[in-house]
Parts: C-alpha cells; sequence; structure tokens
C-alpha cells in the first residue's frame, strides 16, 4: 500500500478528502466550459449561473408547474415531483434505457437529461401512452397479446424507444427494430419476445 | 402416484394467456419497491468501504450528526446480534458468526457498508457522509483463490481462508485456515489447476479401476468467471414502522419466505413483520429473501421514528448485490471407446467471496454426477474466501459451471475418439430414474424423478438439422464455423407447501399466493391448474399476491426454479380440498352423502338428477356451517403461517387449505439439451452465433409463453457466461475495475443469436400429480457449454481453458506459437483478468 499512497501524494497541509475534492471539481469546470453560456449571449435573462426554478413542463399532453433544481434530471423531476414513477431508473449513467422518455418525438434517457433542457417541449412518459379511458396504445396492447417482458422493469424504457424508432420506421424488419430498441437492456434477456410484442405492436399501429 | 386424469384435466393448464401482472408493467402502474412513497420519507446513504479488507480506525460523525436535516446515523454497534433460527423441521439453525451483517467496522470487501445516514433528502444525506470522519486501517487481502491457497498466502478473515465442514455430526461448517505446498502447485505443471488437499470429498465406485480400463483419459482445467446477478431493479428498500409493526416494501423473489428471513436479521417476531413485494425487478437467485439492504432501513427507520428509503445505485448493487462464484475445475475423465464415461475425477476451487458458503463447487460435483452419469466418480472442493463482493446462488448455482467443464470435455473426447459429439452426449446422458451423488451414507445413489434427456437431445438434433451441419465441409478461409452440443441440468421442484384459496359468496375464487412475483409468472401460472381442478374458467379467479397483509400461505422460495412444481402441488392440493367440502356441503344441503356429489361447470351437483348448488350457494353454506368449512378449523400439518392466514379469512367463505402431501419418490430435475453454431472470423477475432436451439426436458408446460421466455433468457444468460460477461481486478489494490454495465458487459438484444429456436419434449413428471417440473435453470448451462463446444470446434480443442472467450483469447490462440502449448494461455487460472 505504500506505493499507492506515494502514486497519490498531495500538496502539504491538505488532507486527502480535501485534494480529491480539488481534482474533482477541476474535472467538473475543464468539462463544463463548452456548456457555459458565451459572455453577454442568451443566458443573460437571468443573473450569471441561474435558472428559472419554477417552470412549465409540458408531460404527457398536459402542462405542469414545477419547482426544478439547475441541476435536476429529467428522471428526478418526473418520478419524483410528478409522481411518474413508471420512469425506472436502472443504471442513472446512461447506460440500460429504462428511464427512456421522449423529448419532442425523440427517444431519450432522461437519467442523463436536465430537466432544464427541455422547456417547452412535449414529454411523453409511459403513462402518457394509454388514453385516458384506460384503452392501450397499440404498441402496449401488441406487447400484451404476445405477452412481453418478464420482470417488466425494463418495459417503460423498452416501449418508450419503439414508439421512438417507429416513428422513424414504421414498418421495420425484426433486425432493424432491435437495431432500434439495442440501446436499452433487459437483464430477463427475453428480447425475442420482447421483439416479437414490439413488432406485433407496430402492425398494429399501422393498422390505425 | 394416482394419475393426473383423475385429478384435474388440464384445459386451461398448457395454453398461453395474459397475466395479471402484464397490464400494470406496461403503462407504469406496477409499483417496484423504489416507486413507494411516505409521507414524511428520509433518504438513506451508505459510507462504504474504499479498501478490499481494512479495520476503521477512526470514527467520528459528530459533525454529520449536527447537520441540519441529518436525523439518524446508524452504525455496526447498533445491530441485533445475530438470531438462531428454526427450520421447518423443527431444528435449530446457529447463528453463524461469519454471516454477512448490514454493517461492518472491518469491511471484508470494497463497498461493504459501514454506517448508514438518513436526511431529508438525498443531497443532505450525501453531505453527512462527507462530514464523517473515518480513518481505515489496511488489513492483507486476497482477490485470487489460488493466491490464498500458497504457502504463506494471505487469508481474506482474521480467521481463515477456506470453508471446512463440520468437524462432528451435529455441527456446523466453519472457516478454518488451509495452505497447500509448493510441491502442490508444481506438480500441477502450467496451464493445470493444482490440486492441494481439498476441503472435502466423496466418491462411489472405483475411479482408478475406470481410468484403468478406459480407452481415452483427457485431464483438463477450466475456469469460469465471477458474474455478478445485476438485476435491472436494485435492492431499495423503503421502510417504516406502525404500532411497533415494521412495514417493508422490496424487491425480493420470495413473498411469504421473506418474512422469516427478515425476523432473523432483526431478531423479531415474524407476526410483526408486513413486506410488500408485489413487482421485482429481476432476481436471477440475487433476491431469494432479506439482505443488508433490507436491513438497513428498517433499523434506521426505527431509529429515526420516520420512513426510510434506501436507493441503492447500481455500483452499489456491484458491492452488496451478489454474484455467481467463478469456480476453476480440472476434470479427469475416462471413456470407453464408445465414449462412454467410466470415471470422473473432479477436483474444484470455488472463490467464495468473504462471507456464507456457497455451495456452487458441491452443486457442480452433484450436478455431474446425473448429468453425465459416469460409472465412478471422485469429487473433491475448496470453498476459499476472497475479499471481493458478496456471493449468492445464481441461476443453476454449480450446474453453469460444471456444464461449462464438461460439455467441451465431452467433445473433445468425441473428436479424439472419431465419434459424433452428438452420440457422446447421448450415450452419457441420464434416463429414466437415473443415480445422482453424493452417495447417502449406506453407499447407494439418490434417483431422479425421471429424465428424458436423450429425447431431447434427439428432437434438438432435428430440429437443428445436426447431422446436415455436421456434415458440411471444412471452412477454407479466414471465418470458421463451429457446431457444439451439450446438456444442463438442475433441481427443479421440491414439495410439501401449502395451498389456499377462498370461496366467496360470489361465487369467484379468490387465490392467496405467497409466491414472489419476480417475472418468470410462476405465481400465476400455477393458477391455472387450479382452475382446471376446480373446473371454473379463468375470469372466475382473482389473484392476491405481493403484500403478506393479504393472508398469504405458505409457499416455496422462488428460487432454484421449484415454484412451477411445488406450488402446482400446492395448489391442487387446495382444490382437492374444496372439493371435498364442497361435495359435503351439498350432501349436508340436500341430502345423500358426499359420494353423490361432483364438482364441474362452476357448480357442486348430484350425479344424475343434477340437483345441487352453485359455488356463490356453496360458500354461503359454508359460512352457516363454519368450522373447517369456512376456516374457523385449520389443519394442522399446514405451516403456522398459513395458520395465521387461516385465521383471518374465517367466515369470509369457503375456506380451501391444504398442504402437498402428494408422494414423490426420488429428486426432481429438469435438463436442457443446447446446440450453437458460431462463425468465428480469426483476424479480428470477432464472431457470431448464427444459430441456437434449445430442447428441454422439464415435463409439462403448463404456460408456454412463459416457458419459451426462461428457454431464452436463461439460454441467455449462458451465453453471457461463454462470450462477454465477467469481473476484471486491479489486482494489485484488491479493487474491481468491472462495476457497471458496460464494463461487465452483459448481453443486449445484439447479442442475441441470429437464429433462436426452442421446444421442449413435454413427457409429464410421473412423480408429480401436475407433471411439471421448473424450466429457469438448467437452459443456462446446456447454453454455456454449447456455445463454447462451438467455439473449441472452431478453434481447436486446446484453444482456450477460461470462460468468457473474448476476442483476445481467439487472437491469442490463432497466434501458431500459442496454438498448442497451454503454457502460452494468457493470464493463466485466474478469474478476474
Amino acid at each position: 500500500m505504500c506505493d499507492h499512497d506515494a502514486a497519490m501524494s498531495r500538496p502539504a497541509g491538505m488532507t486527502r478528502r480535501q485534494f480529491i475534492r480539488s481534482v474533482i471539481a477541476t474535472g467538473v469546470v475543464s468539462f463544463s466550459v463548452p456548456l457555459l453560456p458565451a459572455r453577454g449571449g442568451a443566458a443573460a435573462r437571468t443573473a450569471p449561473g441561474t435558472v428559472e426554478r419554477l417552470v412549465t413542463l409540458t408531460v404527457n399532453g398536459m402542462r405542469r408547474r414545477v419547482d426544478v433544481l439547475p441541476n435536476e434530471t429529467l428522471a428526478q423531476t418526473l418520478r419524483g415531483k410528478l409522481g411518474l414513477t413508471g420512469v425506472k431508473v436502472g443504471c442513472d449513467r446512461a447506460e440500460c434505457g429504462a428511464c427512456t422518455v421522449l423529448v419532442d418525438d425523440v427517444p431519450v434517457y432522461s437519467c442523463s437529461t436536465l430537466t432544464h433542457s427541455v422547456l417547452g417541449k412535449a414529454i411523453l412518459t409511459v403513462e402518457g401512452l394509454a388514453s385516458p379511458g384506460g384503452e392501450l396504445h397499440p404498441l402496449q396492447q401488441g406487447v400484451l397479446d404476445e405477452q412481453g417482458f418478464q420482470c417488466g422493469y425494463c418495459a417503460p424504457g423498452f416501449l418508450m424507444t419503439a414508439l421512438g424508432y417507429l416513428k422513424t420506421n414504421p414498418d421495420p424488419t425484426r433486425q432493424q427494430l432491435a437495431h432500434g430498441v439495442s440501446g436499452n437492456l433487459c437483464r430477463c434477456q427475453d428480447y425475442d419476445k420482447i421483439l416479437t410484442g414490439l413488432l406485433r405492436g407496430a402492425e398494429y399501429m399501422r393498422r390505425g | 402416484m394416482p394419475t393426473d386424469a383423475a385429478l384435474f384435466t388440464p384445459n386451461l393448464t398448457g395454453r398461453d394467456y395474459t397475466t395479471p401482472d402484464l397490464r400494470a408493467k406496461l403503462t407504469g402502474a406496477a409499483r417496484y419497491a423504489e416507486d413507494f412513497r411516505a409521507e414524511g420519507m428520509l433518504a438513506c446513504r451508505l459510507l462504504t468501504s474504499p479498501m478490499p479488507h481494512a479495520r476503521v480506525a477512526r470514527l467520528d460523525t459528530r459533525a454529520a450528526q449536527g447537520m441540519p436535516g441529518v436525523r439518524a446515523i446508524l452504525t455496526a454497534d447498533e445491530l441485533p446480534p445475530p438470531a438462531d433460527s428454526v427450520a421447518d423441521s423443527g431444528a435449530t439453525i446457529k447463528a453463524s458468526p461469519w454471516a454477512e451483517p448490514a454493517l461492518s467496522m472491518e469491511p471484508l470487501h470494497q463497498g461493504a457498508p459501514v454506517l448508514a445516514v438518513a436526511a431529508v433528502d438525498d443531497a443532505t444525506a450525501v453531505a453527512a457522509i462527507e462530514a464523517i470522519e473515518i480513518e481505515f486501517a489496511p488489513l492483507p487481502f486476497v482477490t485470487d483463490p489460488l493466491d490464498s491457497l500458497r504457502p504463506g498466502g494471505p487469508d481474506a478473515r482474521t480467521g481463515g481462508n477456506v470453508w471446512l465442514p463440520p468437524a462432528r455430526a451435529g455441527e456446523q461448517a466453519a472457516v478454518g485456515r488451509l495452505k497447500w505446498t509448493d510441491e502442490d502447485f508444481r506438480a500441477a505443471g502450467p496451464g493445470r489447476l493444482p490440486m492441494g488437499k481439498a476441503a472435502a470429498e466423496w466418491s462411489y465406485g472405483d475411479v482408478e479401476a475406470g481410468f484403468r480400463q478406459s480407452a481415452l483419459v483427457l485431464d483438463e482445467s477450466f475456469v469460469t468467471p465471477n458474474v455478478s446477478h445485476q438485476a435491472l431493479e436494485t435492492r431499495s428498500t423503503l421502510a417504516w414502522w406502525e404500532n411497533g409493526k415494521l412495514f417493508l416494501a422490496a424487491g425480493t423473489q420470495s413473498t411469504i419466505q421473506t418474512v422469516p428471513a427478515i425476523a432473523r436479521w432483526l431478531n423479531m417476531d415474524p407476526k410483526d413483520i408486513v413486506f410488500l413485494s408485489e413487482y421485482t425487478g429481476g432476481g436471477f437467485g440475487g433476491k431469494i429473501t432479506a439482505s443488508v439492504s433490507v436491513i438497513i432501513p428498517a433499523l434506521l427507520s426505527r431509529k429515526a421514528n420516520a420512513p426510510v428509503m434506501l436507493r441503492v445505485t447500481r455500483e452499489e448493487e456491484q458491492y452488496i448485490g451478489r454474484a455467481r462464484p467463478s469456480l476453476a475445475g480440472r476434470m479427469k475423465a475416462g471413456f470407453s471407446p464408445e465414449g462412454r464415461l467410466l470415471a470422473l475425477d473432479l477436483f474444484v476451487v470455488q472463490d467464495n467471496g468473504p462471507y456464507e458458503q456457497q455451495h456452487d463447487a458441491a452443486i457442480a460435483g452433484r450436478m455431474g454426477s446425473l448429468l453425465y452419469q459416469p460409472q465412478a466418480m471422485r469429487w473433491r472442493g475448496v470453498p476459499v474466501l476472497t475479499n471481493t463482493p458478496v456471493r449468492g446462488a445464481q441461476t443453476a448455482p454449480g450446474g453453469l459451471q460444471v456444464s461449462a467443464f464438461m460439455g467441451p470435455l465431452l467433445a473433445k473426447a468425441a473428436r479424439r475418439l472419431n465419434l459424433d459429439p452428438l452420440d457422446v452426449c447421448r450415450i452419457n446422458a441420464p434416463a429414466g430414474r437415473a443415480p445422482v451423488g453424493p452417495p447417502r451414507p449406506d453407499g447407494t445413489l439418490n434417483a431422479a424423478t425421471s429424465a428424458f434427456v436423450r429425447e431431447a437431445l434427439d428432437k434438438g438434433a432435428q430440429a437443428f438439422r445436426w447431422g446436415e451441419r455436421r456434415a458440411r465441409p471444412a471452412d477454407a478461409g479466414t471465418v470458421r464455423r463451429g457446431i457444439g452440443v451439450a446438456t444442463g441440468c438442475f433441481v427443479a421442484g421440491t414439495v410439501g407447501f401449502d395451498g389456499l384459496f377462498v370461496i366467496t359468496p360470489e361465487g369467484r375464487l379468490r387465490i392467496h399466493c405467497g409466491v414472489g412475483n419476480l417475472g418468470t409468472e410462476s405465481f400465476s401460472d400455477v393458477q391455472r391448474v387450479l382452475a382446471d381442478a376446480m373446473d371454473v374458467p379463468w375470469e372466475a379467479c382473482e389473484i392476491l399476491w405481493g403484500n403478506t397483509a393479504r393472508h398469504l400461505p405458505w409457499s416455496c422460495i422462488s428460487g432454484g426454479s421449484q415454484t412451477i412444481h411445488s406450488m402446482s402441488r400446492a395448489a391442487l392440493a387446495a382444490a382437492l380440498d374444496a372439493r371435498r367440502k364442497l361435495v359435503g356441503i351439498a350432501a349436508a344441503t340436500l341430502g345423500g352423502v358426499p359420494e353423490d356429489y361432483d364438482v364441474g361447470g362452476g357448480r357442486v351437483f348430484r350425479r344424475g338428477d343434477g340437483r345441487g348448488l352453485s359455488l356463490g350457494e356453496a360458500a354461503r353454506r359454508a359460512i352457516e356451517l363454519g368450522g373447517a368449512y369456512d376456516g374457523h378449523e385449520c389443519p394442522d400439518d399446514v405451516h403456522g403461517m398459513t395458520r395465521t392466514a387461516v385465521a383471518a379469512l374465517a367466515g369470509q367463505g369457503l375456506v380451501a387449505v391444504a398442504r402437498d402431501a402428494f408422494p414423490r419418490d426420488g429428486q426432481s430435475y429438469s435438463y436442457v439439451a443446447a446446440f450453437a453454431e458460431v462463425e468465428l472470423d480469426t483476424e479480428t477475432g470477432m464472431y457470431r452465433i448464427t444459430d441456437f436451439h434449445a430442447e428441454a426436458d422439464a415435463g409439462r408446460v403448463v404456460h408456454p409463453r412463459a416457458f419459451g421466455g426462461q428457454m431464452v433468457g436463461r439460454s441467455m444468460l449462458g451465453i453471457g457466461h461463454a462470450t462477454t460477461q465477467k469481473w476484471f481486478y486491479d489486482t494489485r489494490y484488491g479493487l474491481p475495475v468491472a462495476k457497471r454495465f458496460h464494463q461487465t458487459r452483459p448481453p443486449t438484444i445484439l447479442s442475441m443469436p441470429e437464429r433462436f429456436t426452442w421446444g421442449a419434449v413435454g413427457i409429464p413428471d410421473p412423480q408429480t400429480p401436475v407433471g411439471a417440473r421448473g424450466i429457469g435453470e438448467p437452459p443456462t448451462g446446456a447454453a454455456c457449454a454449447a456455445v463454447l463446444c462451438a467455439l473449441a470446434h472452431a478453434m481447436g480443442d486446446d484453444a482456450f481453458i477460461r470462460a468468457p472467450v473474448m476476442a483476445d483469447a481467439v487472437l491469442a490462440a490463432m497466434e501458431p506459437e500459442n496454438g498448442k502449448n497451454r503454457a502460452n494461455r494468457p493470464r493463466g487460472l485466474s478469474a478476474n483478468v
């Protein structure tokens, strides 16, 4: 362990925790530079480094007023503040796709999307698929008819990704659809039945 | 054993249907543990060990405790002492001093929880963790079991490095110290597993005589990977207390059986625990009952006097979730000229992780004896402790590994003997009431209830067109094809659990189900048997599951794929109890004797004139008659938790309750034969699985789509072990490098074989009245081994000695100087490289 300590040598008087924090802070600043607004640019409406916290989101066709922290992810807002717990968090690092929602019809990982970046855009979660009367969306109905998914934790993400993909390719082959949803992970690994269900749903969508 | 026709007529059983939980999963209405909310809920965060083995030298939480919003800090000294427990048989199980604690001041692996903080929100809890002053004093550590077995090698625990069997009957296994000699290591030679003193062993037959009689003797070594379960739902838990009762929402594989597990951890009366687990986001053996993630928020909630939610991150799941132990095996196998396995000497070193003894190595011996039917066999094993994350049973524990050991070995033997690998699988396959090791105290072997593996091999070979593919000429050029066939097996059923349902005055069947819902759909599928036995439409049935406040009966754990077998028997037993009560009520109401009556079409009626009662009328009469009819009396042989449930349901209708007392002669196992074809690019090392077929022998198929889902999903798990999944360690500091999905590389939808089919022999098991056995486990080993066999066919028999086989191993094997020399295999017999 001695070599390790030597390798992590730090300035005198600084604790290990302070040292690590300073390294992380340096990294954050370096990474964030391209994201910072240009001086005197469009972001000049609010004080530097701040955002309006009480915002309006358009979610599942409804306008929702919500208090959003600057560093809050869309998954946190949807799950924790709007009660849309159909949005699942599987990895929190854009690896598994369980948190996928549509933003202006495009699938995004909500765990890795800041809520403030989607203001004014149309957000659709799995809760917004079925009709208010309870009639399932054709995509949901297709999966239901084929008994798709096992534990179901990945299901909302797969449905939203598939819906986004089908908007660009309504009549895909099995292989094309597999590529279209390949950013989503199913740990039960019942991929065959998932694809069969989603293809059935695509067929129902085409039939209207 | 009565025939099934005398007990129920399969009508719903064997047909596809929509399970009652699916709609909620597709609409977002399904509530998993982390979806629960409670008024005043606090957030819990863990402080975990940054080192593989250390002692907490200094801990000061005062600054954190004084922070606004911090409500409680839980440390190891506040944990209740481990409690003894009483098994169903009445035997006392002594609390183990070696068991995994919820919190520890001597963490035994990186990520082990040291303390926990409850605060008003996550950010405050994280800030409090940062404010805690803590110093760790490093202790010796080991991450590779062979390093610990070397003379003077490090011990993972201060008490020793291996699990040793009980010294005397009635005692329990304990951690002790075992080191091998330098000569043990030298004698193995390069590329072969050293074999020193074993911790445990058994044998039957004359192994040495078997080798002497053999036309071919192979001596092979192979290493399987450590693979984390990593269910998509991490093990988050919400805990709160009301009037002295503990309420817990957590995803586990078992509902009712989790209650006594929690009670043991917390030293509580099970009657004071209410457990909610309606939906579980995957388990694969990693969430069978309670674990530290359930205990920590429960204790913090009591201390803070508020609900506490522990959200487990993906990285924490890697540490406090579970993982399949790597096994290193050495197999000496002797074959007759026809390919029959005359003798098998199997030596297994198990990477046990730091805590409870894992049984993969032992089960590998048992499954090896069944699956390959060696005429003589010796098994030896050493479970070695390491400072790596906690291990637990994962789909087909030991079963997967022994298939990975033996599948390629059988294929190699076939090629050396100029035989078809399919024929070698077939000649060694278990059949009928096949014997199973280890031997009993009297030296005899146990027997399987049935085995139709040859039928599965024949049917699968036809579907895969094995003969046609085998006859294809060898590939020329840089792309090579390989084909493989292998078998897998695992335990597939237990007996003796309880069934419980109520026929309501409205004439509906309200089925109380203690089985967990982890996605296999067995919680619902077994009730199809009940509906058939009662001759009612499925729409007349309602299932209550996932909440012990709903008065659930004692059920099997949903692990080891035993539910379909065990709980279809229990469901049938309860249905027979209902039928007995219905004809009794009819006779008491309409005259005559019970034998004059029958049940069917939603009625109990007299044979001949058809007079009778609807189920609703009979239920109302049951309430009037009372006693056993409406649950005011309960059979003596059911479990105590079932009796509690029956007492709560008394007076609500006709209460049907019974323990599965159907006879069974033998042990229940299921089997799969798998076939794979790979296409391998020798220039890049990349390969694809172009075709795959799995054929099951698991008795009667109760729900084809769910059965097929298990065949696909569990095969994919095995394929992941063969192709991509493993741990990777920084051995200098004993720290894992592969911790997240993109590093551990579970199969994605694009990893699927280009063509994937499955089938089932479908012959009912003669030793269970429904004829059904579990299917979740055996595809895993069969698929893993079939892919390894196909790779060995494409690359050469000695091309690799470790799974998964990744591009670097392929390229290394293609180097001319490495082609036939085991010593040049990259990175020896370590798993985490």
